[in-house]
C-alpha cells in the first residue's frame, strides 16, 4: 500500500491531511479505543453545546453561528463545515472543573465515622478546542495547580485530558481573542490541532502534532502529507478569522480599570445589570466556587459539595455582619476589574481571553469591551 | 420504651391557609424519602395525611397559603404562638399567592359579580403573606415548593445546621445545569434572571422561559429585565402580566407590574 510511506512521512512532519469525515471518524475511534470518553460539540435546544461525541455525523456540520451582545443563533452556512460555528456557551471548564462535585463523604460507624474521598476523574478527549479556551485552560492551570493551593481533582482530570484543537477559521460577532493576543490561532498546549480545509480541493482537516502523545495519534491515522498549498489555505483561514473579529478590547484596558474605580459610569452599568451570575458562569476563566454540606434525613450520611459560584450574589462577599458588596455597581466593578486589571497582579496574565461569552450569554446584552471604552471616555 | 422513642420526634405540624394544597401535597409527593421523615419526625398535625391530630406545642411548623379572611388572620396567630419554628411553604404563605391578583382589584365588585349570594363572602380586601402577620422563621419559595429544597430545610433542622437555600437568579441553575439560555438563544421572554433558585431549572430546561414560580430573587433589577423584554418584542401588557402571577404580590413583582399597568 502506497499510503503506509505517506503515513510515515506525515508522522515525521507533524503536520498531514485527513480527510474530513472519515478523517474524524478514524480519529474519534481511535480516541475512543485508547480509553478516552471524546467530548465535542454537538446542537442542542437550539446551540452547540459540549457533549459526548463518538462520531463524526454528531457534530455540527454545515451550521454556524450568529452571535451580538444577549443573542444566539444557529444557522445553515453557505459551505458544509464542521467546526465554522465559533461556540456556545458552555465551556471545557465545564468537564475539568465541574459545575457541582463532590468533595467527600462521611459515614457514620459504631466508632464515628468514616470519611470516603472520590474523585471523578475521566480520562477526557476535547475535540475541537479553540485558541481562546487553550488559554483559558492555561489561567485555570495558574488557578487550581500552580498556586500554593492545588486542586487535585483538577489536576487529574487535567493531567489525563488529551486536547485537539482547532484554528478558527470565522470569528463570531462578540469575539475578540485578537485583542487579548489569545487567538485564533492556536499556539500552544495541544496534543493535536486541526485546520479545517474546505474548497477546490475537498472537504480535508490540516492535522497537527503538538506533543508526542499527538504524533503517536497522528502516526496511526491515515494522512497524507501536507503539501504548501495546504499549509497556505490554513493559514489563509486563520487569518480570516483574525480579520472579521466581531469586537475589540482597548489595549490599555487594565490602566482604564485601575484609573476608573470611583467613576459615576458604574452607576450606569448597574442600571442595566441584571446580577444574574451568566457572565461568570459561562466564562472560561471564573473560578469562584463555593462549598456545601448536606445530610441525610437520618443523620447517617453527610456529604460535601463543591460547586460554582459567583461574584455577583450577595453570598459571596457575606462576612460577619453581612455582605460588603451590596450594590449592583459595586459587583460589577469587583468582576471587570478583577478579570482585566487585578488578575493581573494576582496571576500574571489578564483573566480574559476574548471569548466573548459573557457579551452574548447576557440576558441583556452587557458588553465587556463597551464597558471599558465608555470608562476611558470618563462616561 | 416504644413511647419514649416517639416523644423523642420533634412535632410537625402542617397548616393550610388560603391555597390549593399542592404545597402540603409535596411533602406527600417525596414518595421514596417519606418514610424517612416519618421516622423522624411527628405528624401531630397534617389533615392531608392522617385524621390524627395531637396538641400543641409543635416544633416545626409548616404553614401554607395566605391570608384573606379575618377568622385566618386570628388563626395564624394561635399558630405561631403554638410553634417553635415556622416555615411558610410555597407562594402563597410567602407572597400572598395567585389570589393576591385580588390586591390590584375592587373585591366587592368581584364577589357580586362571580357569587348567586355575595352576603354569604366575607373576605379582606387583600391577600398577603404570613409574615405580615407573624414572625416567620424561614420561608420555603415556589408555586409549588421544591420537595428537595423542603426535605432539605428538615433535613437540616432535624440535624441541627443552617439549611442551603440560596438566594441567587434561576440562571445560576440553568447555567450549572448546562441548560441553554432560552431568552439569548430563542429570544424566549424568561424572568430567570430576576428570579429566586430553587425550582432546579425547570422551565427552561423544557424550552419554556421561567414564570417566575419562586418569586423574587436577591436584589432583582426587574426594570432592566423588563426593558430588555420590550425589545424582544413584549408589549406593556403582557410584560405586566409576566410580573403579575403566582407572586404578584411580592414588593419587586408588584412595582414592576405597576409600572407597565
Amino acid at each position: 500500500m502506497g499510503k503506509e510511506g505517506d503515513r510515515v512521512q506525515a508522522a515525521a512532519a507533524s503536520v498531514a491531511v485527513i480527510a474530513a469525515s472519515e478523517g474524524l471518524d478514524a480519529l474519534l475511534k481511535l480516541l475512543q479505543r485508547g480509553g478516552y470518553r471524546t467530548i465535542g460539540p454537538k446542537v442542542r435546544d437550539g446551540a452547540v453545546v459540549l457533549e459526548d461525541v463518538s462520531r463524526a455525523d454528531e457534530l455540527p456540520l454545515g451550521l454556524i453561528d450568529d452571535q451580538q451582545p444577549g443573542a444566539y443563533r444557529l444557522s445553515q452556512a453557505k459551505t458544509p463545515a464542521y467546526f465554522d460555528f465559533t461556540h456556545g456557551s458552555q465551556s471545557w471548564k465545564r468537564y475539568l472543573f465541574p459545575p457541582k462535585e463532590k468533595l467527600w463523604s462521611a459515614q457514620k460507624t459504631n466508632k464515628g465515622f468514616e470519611v470516603q474521598h472520590d474523585v471523578d476523574a475521566p480520562k477526557y478527549a476535547f475535540i475541537g478546542v479553540r485558541a481562546c479556551e487553550l488559554n483559558a485552560i492555561a489561567i485555570q492551570d495558574k488557578v487550581f495547580i500552580e498556586g500554593d493551593h492545588v486542586n487535585t481533582s483538577y489536576r487529574e482530570r487535567r493531567e489525563k485530558a488529551l486536547i485537539v484543537a482547532l484554528n478558527c477559521r470565522r470569528a463570531g460577532g462578540t469575539c475578540f481573542c485578537a485583542s487579548m493576543n489569545a487567538g485564533p490561532k492556536v499556539e500552544r498546549g495541544y496534543d493535536l490541532a486541526l485546520t479545517e480545509l474546505t474548497g477546490k480541493n475537498g472537504h480535508s482537516f490540516l492535522i497537527e502534532a503538538g506533543s508526542e502523545q499527538g504524533e503517536k495519534i497522528l502516526a496511526k491515522l491515515d494522512a497524507r502529507p501536507a503539501t504548501p498549498a495546504d499549509l497556505k489555505a490554513a493559514a489563509k483561514a486563520v487569518d480570516q478569522a483574525a480579520q472579521s473579529m466581531g469586537r475589540e478590547m482597548p489595549k490599555s484596558a487594565r490602566k482604564i480599570l485601575s484609573k476608573n474605580l470611583e467613576s459615576a459610569h458604574w452607576q450606569d452599568v448597574a442600571k442595566r445589570c441584571l446580577d444574574c451570575a451568566n457572565c461568570t458562569l459561562v466564562c472560561p476563566t471564573c473560578f469562584c466556587n463555593t462549598t456545601t454540606d448536606s445530610t441525610s434525613l437520618d443523620g447517617q450520611n453527610a456529604e460535601r459539595w463543591r460547586q460554582w459560584d459567583s461574584c455577583f450574589t450577595l453570598d459571596f462577599s457575606y462576612i460577619h455582619g453581612g455582605a460588603i458588596r451590596r450594590e449592583g455597581s459595586q459587583r460589577y466593578r469587583q468582576w471587570i476589574t478583577h478579570k482585566l486589571a487585578s488578575w493581573h497582579e494576582q496571576f500574571g496574565v489578564s483573566g480574559c481571553v476574548g471569548c466573548g461569552r459573557c457579551i452574548t450569554w447576557c440576558p441583556v446584552g452587557i458588553d465587556i469591551t463597551a464597558e471599558v471604552r465608555a470608562l476611558a471616555k470618563g462616561k | 420504651m416504644a413511647a419514649q422513642k416517639i416523644s423523642a420526634k420533634p412535632k410537625l405540624a402542617v397548616w393550610k391557609f388560603s391555597s390549593c394544597d399542592g404545597c402540603q401535597l409535596s411533602l406527600l409527593g417525596c414518595e421514596d424519602e417519606l418514610l424517612a421523615v416519618a421516622d423522624r419526625v411527628e405528624f401531630a398535625y397534617f389533615l392531608e395525611a392522617t385524621r390524627a391530630q395531637i396538641k400543641g406545642p409543635y416544633d416545626i411548623s409548616l404553614v401554607e397559603g395566605s391570608i384573606t379572611t379575618a377568622e385566618e388572620e386570628e388563626r395564624i396567630h394561635k399558630i405561631r404562638r403554638q410553634s417553635k419554628v415556622l416555615i411558610t411553604i410555597g407562594a402563597c404563605a410567602t407572597a400572598g399567592g395567585i389570589q393576591a391578583l385580588k390586591n390590584f382589584a375592587d373585591v366587592d365588585e368581584f364577589i357580586r359579580t362571580v357569587y348567586a349570594h355575595p352576603e354569604f363572602i366575607k373576605t379582606l380586601q387583600k391577600s398577603t403573606a404570613i409574615a405580615d402577620h407573624v414572625k416567620v422563621d424561614m420561608e420555603l419559595r415556589g408555586c409549588p415548593i421544591d420537595k428537595k429544597q423542603l426535605l432539605e430545610v428538615l433535613g437540616a433542622y432535624l440535624i441541627g445546621r443552617k439549611p442551603n437555600l440560596p438566594d441567587q437568579s434561576q440562571c445560576m441553575e440553568c447555567k450549572l445545569a448546562g441548560t441553554v439560555c432560552v431568552m439569548v438563544a430563542k429570544g424566549q421572554a424568561c424572568l430567570g434572571p430576576v428570579t429566586h433558585a430553587g425550582c432546579g431549572n425547570l422551565c427552561p430546561s423544557f424550552d419554556r422561559g421561567c414564570y417566575g414560580c419562586f418569586g423574587p430573587k436577591e436584589l432583582p433589577n426587574t426594570s432592566a429585565l423588563a426593558a430588555r423584554l420590550g425589545e424582544l418584542g413584549l408589549d406593556d401588557k403582557q410584560r405586566r402580566d409576566l410580573f403579575r402571577t403566582f407572586n404578584t404580590a411580592a414588593a419587586p413583582f408588584m412595582k414592576e407590574s405597576l409600572n407597565y399597568d
